[in-house]
């Protein structure tokens, strides 16, 4: 009986400190998933007001010019409001807004990709964007609910050179890849996408339908196939570090920071210069276009290094 | 034999043991990490902790004199220029009074206090009964619609009594309602406070000119402030029925009072009865009672509302902040908006000295080579609906009530 209780406990004992020298290595913890709080390696913040005050007029010219951004849509025909909606809001300030569907369907004006599988749908419109690209240079992609605010977008990235590979959103962690939420829109530059459609074609590296056994999300995949091309995720922050991508929607962020008892709310929630929103309905779309471009309290006055002009045509804006 | 394999197993099933409960016991570890607002026993102490940082913070901006709040420092945000605001905060002094109860308190009046009411030169929370902690005026009345009347007649008497100099307007507003106090500013720039004026959403039956929604605010002069009070003192006005906005606006116009249009320069509302996304997306069922109230002609869709907006109704905790974030935080960086309308007469001189149009005084704004600006329609439209402020503007308003701009003669007036 002492024996076998001693071999019980020896073995309790055994089994604990295997278990956390697993842990401890790293690879063994699946309940560590998306740990968001995680420090990331990898930042991009946008230009100080010092920073740019160093530029010359000529360099802020070529690089308001230069900035400009080519928007890759997901839709689905079986929820037409939300392409309509992304049609009639934040699209109309993308430089190219280029809808992409799973199938064609009546009324809808999109890419038909003829695809169901997230990754590979994902895969063809990156694709079609390089190749229908023309002169521009940042690629910004994101889902049927996300809504996005391009100036801010243009913003952060001003100072950044496409011709080198940039991977930016909000950046999280699997173990050890660090991939960019989908969710929350992702943005490529000219020469990431470069390389992400030079790497398709490498069927180990970057397959098109992933291996069976392990099916990764098609984040996680993109991930994997820049990483292959020395491309790495950056997360996109403010000045003060809060991030700028955000995957919930405006009232949700603001349910959160009241819920944590924040003493003010509002600065405890989102930033003053947040680029994505998203898990919107089409009527809160159309009410973030009138408190983003329109609703403001008077005599206040930001002196932005940067003009963008409304769009032609536009009354909700 | 039998005591070694039996010893075994249970060295296995120990093993077995060790790894799950350690395994297990590192995720709550690691999720109670992750979470460290868990509310458990530690509750009691961290929210006595909390409204203890809440009154600190508090007190640094709030002077209070009894019930009332005067604000010491309204807030101001980082890199911004807010030059032109800061002038209206001192031209245009304005007293926020918010209706609420005791039950309300927590749940509704606590959110506008930490919100929309900071941007008051002046707030007083009016409730039924005394609070001096939140703090709240006992009006001495009961709770409930029926008292509305009596709370907004005793509350205006307390405002003019106590703060009739320390503000130029009056605003009664509701706990669900949010506020702009800002763009009410610039509404009331155009005007002054001894004139009898008094502006909200318009509404039109049982009144000859209107009178002016409860729900989505409405704010009065210093002078028609004085004749509401002189008006209960002569008993032309008295408690009429228990609907506070009709009633006082009967009262208003009994004592000369206008009722003005406070849209903006594009014919756009101002104060709002609704929430953003039922006048921005909804559709009004055209037997709704609001068709038929509705003093100007209903606008759906963007049309709706002004980019200056006011005012709006029914706003509940999380759309409170979520409005505080969309009206002062959030933008979009270097957008240039489409209104752009024109200043007041008494602020133009200063806004040309410190303001220049595309470049900033900090920043560089240049127009980038090969975008033209210009061609907004807008800003033509605007600049014709420019008032002066000017005594000569201040007689065009009021038509054939005979006031004297002199100030010693309505003081006169209201001695005789």
């Amino acid at each position: 009986m002492l024996s076998e209780g001693s071999s019980f406990v020896k073995g309790i004992a055994l089994g604990g400190t295997f278990c956390l020298l697993l842990s401890l290595l790293g690879s063994f913890a699946p309940g560590m998933q998306s740990s968001p709080e995680d420090h990331h390696h990898h930042h991009i913040k946008a230009p100080t007001k010092d920073e740019l005050q160093s530029l010359s007029d000529s360099q802020m010219v070529e690089l308001s010019q230069r900035v400009r951004v080519y928007c890759v849509i997901m839709v689905q025909p079986s929820v037409l409001v939300y392409w309509s909606t992304a049609k009639d809001t934040w699209g109309k300030h993308c430089d190219q807004a280029v809808f992409y569907s799973s199938e064609s369907a009546k009324a809808l004006e999109a890419v038909d990709l003829n695809e169901q599988d997230e990754w590979a749908k994902l895969r063809k419109a990156l694709k079609h964007a390089y190749d229908n690209a023309g002169d521009l240079r940042w690629f910004f992609v994101a889902r049927p609910t996300t809504f996005a605010i391009i100036e801010n977008l243009k913003y952060l990235i001003l100072a950044k050179d496409p011709n080198e590979p940039f991977y930016i959103g909000h950046a999280m962690k699997s173990g050890e890849l660090e991939y960019v939420e989908y969710q929350s829109g992702i943005v490529l530059s000219y020469e990431a996408l470069k390389r992400l459609v030079n790497v398709f074609k490498d069927e180990e590296k970057c397959p098109e339908r992933g291996r069976a056994l392990w099916k990764l999300s098609e984040e996680k995949q993109l991930a994997i196939c820049l990483k292959y091309t020395g491309v790495f995720a950056e997360n996109g922050e403010d000045t003060q570090g809060k991030g700028l991508f955000n995957s919930k929607s405006v009232g949700s962020l603001i349910q959160d920071s009241m819920n944590k008892n924040n003493l003010d709310v509002v600065e405890g929630c989102c930033s003053d210069l947040a680029i994505t929103f998203s898990g919107m309905s089409p009527n809160q779309m159309q009410v973030m276009m009138f408190g983003v471009y329109r609703l403001r309290p008077y005599g206040h006055n930001f002196h932005d290094s940067l003009i963008f002009l409304p769009p032609e045509g536009s009354d909700n804006d | 034999m039998k005591g070694l394999s039996g010893s075994r197993c249970c060295f296995y099933m120990g093993f077995l043991v060790g790894t799950l409960s350690l395994y297990f016991l590192r995720q709550v570890w690691f999720e109670m990490s992750m979470e460290p607002d868990v509310l458990g026993e530690g509750q009691d102490s961290s929210v006595a902790a909390l409204s203890k940082k809440r009154q600190a913070s508090d007190s640094n901006n709030w002077r209070m004199e009894g019930a009332t709040l005067i604000n010491l420092n309204h807030p101001h945000h980082i890199g911004e220029d807010s030059s032109v605001a800061d002038e209206l905060y001192r031209k245009v002094r304005i007293l926020c009074w918010v209706m609420t109860g005791p039950s309300n308190l927590q749940t509704k009046a606590r959110h506008v206090k930490a919100t929309w009411s900071r941007h008051c030169n002046v707030v007083v929370f009016m409730s039924s009964i005394d609070d001096p902690d939140f703090p709240t005026v006992g009006l001495g009345t009961g709770e409930g619609r029926d008292q509305l009347y009596w709370k907004t007649i005793r509350a205006f008497h307390y405002a003019l009594e106590h703060h009739g100099n320390d503000a130029d307007w009056f605003l009664k507003a509701d706990d669900d309602t949010f506020v702009v106090v800002d763009n009410l500013r610039w509404v009331l720039s155009n005007h002054t406070p001894e004139e009898p004026l008094y502006f909200g959403k318009r509404f039109k039956p049982y009144a000859k000119q209107g009178y002016m929604s409860g729900g989505a605010g409405y704010v009065l002069s210093k002078e028609a402030l004085r004749r509401f009070v002189e008006g209960f003192k002569t008993k032309v006005c008295t408690h009429t029925t228990s609907v506070e906005d009709l009633a006082l606006g009967q009262c208003l116009e009994k004592m000369g009072v206008l009722a003005m249009d406070s849209r903006d320069t594009l014919q756009r509302e101002t104060f709002h009865p609704f929430v953003p996304e039922h006048h921005l997306t909804g559709k009004f069922s055209k037997s709704f009672w609001y068709w038929s109230y509705c003093y100007y002609p209903i606008v759906e869709g963007p049309r709706c509302c002004s980019d200056l907006a006011v005012s709006f109704h029914y706003v509940d905790a999380e759309l409170m902040y979520t409005l505080e974030y969309w009206t002062y935080h959030l933008r979009a960086y270097g957008y240039r908006y489409r209104y752009r309308p024109p200043l007041s007469q008494g602020l133009v001189e200063r806004q040309a000295q410190t303001e220049r149009p595309t470049v900033g005084t900090a920043g560089r704004g240049r127009t980038p080579a090969g975008i033209t600006v210009g061609g907004d329609g807008d800003q033509s439209k605007a600049e014709s609906g420019a008032k002066p402020l000017s005594d000569k503007g201040g007689k065009e308003t009021l038509g054939k009530i005979p006031i004297d701009n002199n100030r010693t003669a309505v003081t006169q007036e209201r001695q005789g």
